[in-house]
């Protein structure tokens, strides 16, 4: 098996492409880091010079408002240059291929890429031709891995569980075609959580879901019964066809977060969802509004962790 | 020409001889000892074998010599050993009519390297909505008919197709592949895929295609051969037809024989394969199962992409990966895991690919066509893209140090190829 490509010969993050793989340690970095930066964009000037003259490129080839977003506020946090392209509306329709469209980006002296593609492991195949000196950090790749995503959903937990290896996490709906889950599943068990569950109809669940180390429930109800964290995940439109799913409304009664079913879990129990929300499909208003709810602190910490991840690559 | 091959090893797998002697050649055929060759071959410390029968190789022409020519992969087939070759009929135009048949035909002799035999395509431009005029394109030359990799979903015409090619008594040769189970899908359905991410492509996808096809050869009694099985439940079914006594045969490709899904690695795209790398326990089941005679042979799937078609996330790119060089290498290897004698390794690639082929070479016996491999088994390789002659660098085993090296190889009696 090759060296995994995300780290460079002295075991540090060269790129960010997948939590699967990575150390314990690396992760913690990571997580620790961004909580530094929390209080900065508490600060009346939110801005540290860690990144000024650097140029990040958000590369979307795949549309993005939230995560696009979220890593441009980072970058600019951090003081780099940003510059975004919509490369879905603009080369890849003219013909050009993924590579020429990055090697030309590259000769514009970019520092870190971050790449979303609808393709699963689009960002290994660019991570694997870039300059030495430059950086992938991968914002979505197909159903592959969403690792900032994951990141922030590790240190949201982390800031109101404190610690992983007493806890019980719920994963529901979509999971094949979700990288979301897969690199939180990835995460949480790197970092010693005891028991991840995966819960929906077997059409969204991935062939041998087990092997990652989950547990799968089908009734949401037995699945959801004690958990100190839920994860809803959001269901595509594209998967109501007809061939996965027969309606939204059957898959809400079933796998629909409401109160009574958030009542199984622990007291305590913290309700997370990766954004943008379909209330009524897979959470119900009452949930998504309620105390259980850290929804929109997902979306703060995204920031310093996407800083936090920028930093650290820019700096090994 | 007359040739004297001196002092080699002959293995010949259809008589099961094995020891040092001579081999001489005249008029392109094997002939008994004479004096005066025009040319003496000391192939002492060598192997002589027959030359390889490869049921497999994609030579790209027409419609796709950007990716390779004739010329490039007749180069790569000779140093590979390979003397004959049946080549699919999936390419652009497909291989539906007896005049781009007759072309590829006339095309591949004037090269004089090795043998073409190219298969027909089952139904017109292989869209699965029409046969071809069998009889016609089997004048002209085409040994079989087939659909390469493009899918046939319309089991109803298989079974016309399958009686009508029975009628004139030609065989088909199909993979056994669920055009909707595998929909979309670019790899193994398993644990690799989902972790990865990657739509997957479940093993009954080609056991049920499998199902069909036999119950058809029931039907029909027309003589099948499966093409580049991937699945252990594959190898059991074949196993129970052949004890049957259905018409059937078939196929594993290289890749197939030593690799699986782990070896996607970090979305390696030269393992985008068609059928997809499967479980561990699938490699080991084909195999043993080639070991056993459940499958019967196997091939090179040679299909040459071209780096642009490489160079793209995994699903994107293309599939396929060059073999027609690695085919002795990779036979050999397979050989030495299962301690088989050297005549039966070289059995699946000579004596019994002839045998589905229905030609006369694969053999070394006075009369028979004089196409020989003359190789050193121990000597090692190390595969780049520069030691490959195929226009396709693109293959899983780039960087490999393999034991298998071809020093000549001779087809009618002419040496094509010399290392």
């Amino acid at each position: 098996m090759q060296r995994n490509p995300q780290l460079n010969a002295n075991g540090e993050l060269q790129h960010l492409l997948s939590i699967e793989g990575l150390p314990r340690e690396v992760l913690v970095q990571i997580l620790d880091t961004a909580e530094s930066f929390v209080g900065v964009t508490e600060r009346e000037v939110k801005k540290v010079p860690l990144l000024r003259g650097k140029s990040v490129f958000n590369l979307f080839f795949e549309p993005s408002t939230r995560t696009r977003t979220t890593f441009e506020i980072a970058a600019k946090r951090l003081s780099a240059d940003v510059i975004n392209l919509n490369i879905a509306l603009s080369s890849q329709t003219k013909g050009e291929s993924l590579l020429d469209t990055v090697a030309n980006l590259s000769a514009m002296q970019a520092d870190i890429f971050v790449v979303r593609h609808n393709s699963s492991g689009a960002p290994y195949l660019i991570a694997r031709n870039v300059k030495p000196h430059e950086h992938v950090v991968n914002a979505g790749d197909g159903r592959h891995a969403h690792p900032t995503q994951g990141l922030l959903d590790l240190y949201t937990i982390r800031h109101y569980k404190k610690e992983f290896t007493r806890l019980t996490v719920a994963i529901v709906g979509d999971i094949l075609h979700s990288r979301v889950a897969r690199s939180l599943i990835h995460g949480l068990t790197t970092l010693g959580a005891p028991e991840v569950r995966v819960i929906g109809p077997q059409t969204l669940l991935p062939s041998g879901v087990e092997a990652l180390g989950v547990r799968v429930f089908h009734d949401m109800r037995a699945g959801l019964k004690d958990c100190d964290v839920i994860v809803m995940l959001r269901l595509q439109n594209e998967r109501m066809d007809g061939t996965l799913l027969p309606s939204a409304q059957e898959f809400f009664k079933h796998y629909g977060l409401t109160g009574a079913k958030l009542s199984l879990a622990k007291p305590d129990v913290i309700v997370m969802h990766p954004g943008p929300m379909n209330r009524g499909v897979e959470i119900d208003s009452t949930v998504a509004d309620g105390p259980h709810a850290v929804i929109l602190p997902q979306v703060t910490f995204g920031i310093a962790v996407r800083m936090a991840v920028m930093s650290i690559v820019a700096g090994n | 020409m007359r040739l004297h091959i001196k002092g080699g090893r002959v293995v010949d797998p259809a008589s099961a001889r094995d020891a040092v002697g001579d081999v001489y050649a005249a008029d392109g055929k094997i002939a008994e000892e004479f004096s005066r060759a025009d040319r003496v071959i000391d192939a002492k410390g060598l192997v002589v074998a027959p030359g390889f029968i490869d049921l497999s190789a994609r030579l790209r022409e027409p419609g796709y010599e950007y990716k390779a020519t004739l010329e490039s992969e007749m180069d790569a087939a000779v140093a590979g050993g390979v003397t004959s070759l049946a080549c699919p009929p999936d390419t652009d135009p497909p291989l539906d009519e007896p005049g781009l048949v007759d072309m590829l035909r006339r095309r591949a002799k004037a090269l004089s390297r090795a043998r073409v035999y190219p298969l027909g395509a089952l139904t017109v431009k292989l869209r699965g909505e029409a046969l071809t005029e069998m009889a016609e394109l089997g004048e002209a030359g085409c040994v079989a008919f087939s659909q390469g990799n493009v899918p046939l979903r319309d089991t109803q015409l298989l079974w016309r197709a399958l009686q009508y090619a029975a009628t004139f008594g030609y065989p088909v040769w199909l993979r056994a592949e669920d055009a909707w189970l595998a929909k979309d899908g670019v790899s193994h359905d398993g644990e690799v895929a989902t972790r990865l991410g990657l739509a997957g492509i479940p093993s009954f996808a080609e056991t049920i295609a499998l199902g069909a096809i036999l119950e058809l050869v029931r039907a029909t009694r027309a003589r099948v051969h499966v093409c580049r099985l991937s699945t252990a439940g594959a190898v059991e079914m074949m196993r129970h037809a052949k004890q049957e006594g259905l018409p059937v045969s078939c196929d594993v490709a290289i890749h197939h024989l030593h690799l699986c899904d782990m070896d996607l690695g970090y979305f390696d795209s030269c393992c985008r394969l068609e059928p997809p790398l499967r479980s561990q326990r699938d490699r080991d089941a084909l195999a043993r199962g080639l070991a056993e005679g459940a499958v019967d042979c196997l091939c090179s799937d040679h299909t040459p992409v071209d780096e642009d078609g490489k160079q793209l996330p995994f699903a994107e790119a293309e599939p396929g990966a060059t073999g027609l060089e690695l085919l002795l290498p990779l036979t050999l290897k397979w050989g030495a895991a299962h301690k088989l004698p050297l005549a039966v390794t070289l059995a699946r690639m000579t004596s019994d690919p002839a045998r589905i082929l229905g030609v006369a070479t694969g053999r070394i016996v006075t009369g028979a066509p004089a196409d020989l491999a003359i190789f050193d088994p121990g000597a090692a390789v190390r595969v780049t893209a520069g030691s490959l002659k195929s226009q396709g660098k693109n293959t899983p085993f780039l960087g490999y140090e393999l034991a298998g090296r071809v020093h000549y190889t001779v087809v009618a009696g002419n040496v094509v190829y010399e290392g």
